[in-house]
């Protein structure tokens, strides 16, 4: 109970509804951060968020309805790399094998700028004692077990992350 | 400019956001109560970042600055 506490530290908590690459990097940074500042952490994932607990991290990002995600090439001259590709949704809907150049090519345009992956803000975030807690409902819906995730993560429903919420200075759903 | 000496340096050249003050943070564990980091990053978010994770943490920020593109800092252990 944070709140009857006044030297408690803050609190954040988060909801990571989304599984691709793309929105997996909001939850895994604010986590990190906050924790970094000794803030107490925890995300809830669930829905789709739910992968990001997988040992074996697969997230991919989908330009397709993805309209003002900007295409850049990792590689070539600085100009070259600052060009925005237009990307018509026809191609991305029939070209087999696009979703995946997409992701490689943000991959390798977030290392190269000095982001860090979704494995290492993870284990940043595990290594900051970040609450992980995956949504029990998700699993049986999806057909997911207990051993399909990470140990280090928990397992709970909406009552668990609500009352972990209550006594939250910021909560947010991502 | 009174120099400071640091105990302890960080180099965080070439890591964006969250990472700096994330190594910061682990690098302050290693440090005594007193004890000074000097962190160097090159994110441009850094500057106000290490500010608000000193406001939030109580460690104190000795001095921000720049220095040929680059941010140096020098963080008190509190």
């Amino acid at each position: 109970m944070s709140k009857s506490d006044p030297n408690a530290p803050k609190r954040l908590a988060l909801i990571a509804s989304k599984g691709t690459l793309d929105w997996a990097y909001p939850p895994f940074i604010l986590a990190s951060a906050a924790g970094a500042m000794g803030w107490e952490v925890g995300i809830f994932f669930t829905f789709y968020g739910l992968t990001l607990l997988k040992p074996e991290l697969s997230a991919a990002v989908s330009p397709l309805g993805n309209p003002a995600m900007p295409m850049k090439m990792p590689f070539g001259s600085e100009g070259f790399q600052n060009i925005n590709w237009p990307m018509p949704n026809l191609l991305m809907a029939n070209v087999p094998g696009f979703e995946a150049m997409a992701t490689g090519l943000m991959k390798q345009t977030f290392k190269n700028k000095g982001v860090a992956s979704i494995e290492e803000l993870r284990n940043a975030c595990l290594d900051l004692d970040v609450r992980l807690i995956g949504c029990q409902m998700t699993m049986d819906v999806f057909g997911f077990k207990r051993e399909d995730f990470i140990k280090e993560c928990e397992i709970g429903g909406a009552a668990t992350f609500l009352e972990y919420a209550a006594d939250a200075d910021v909560q947010l759903f991502i | 400019m009174d120099t400071i000496n640091e105990d302890q340096v960080l180099d965080c050249t070439g890591l964006l956001c969250p990472m700096p003050i994330v190594k910061t943070k682990k690098a302050m564990n290693e440090l005594q109560s007193g004890q000074i980091l000097k962190m160097i990053a090159t994110d441009a978010g850094s500057p106000p970042d290490i500010a608000a994770w000193s406001r939030q943490t109580g460690n104190e920020l000795l001095l921000s600055t720049e220095e040929g593109g680059k941010f140096i800092f020098f963080l008190k252990k509190a």
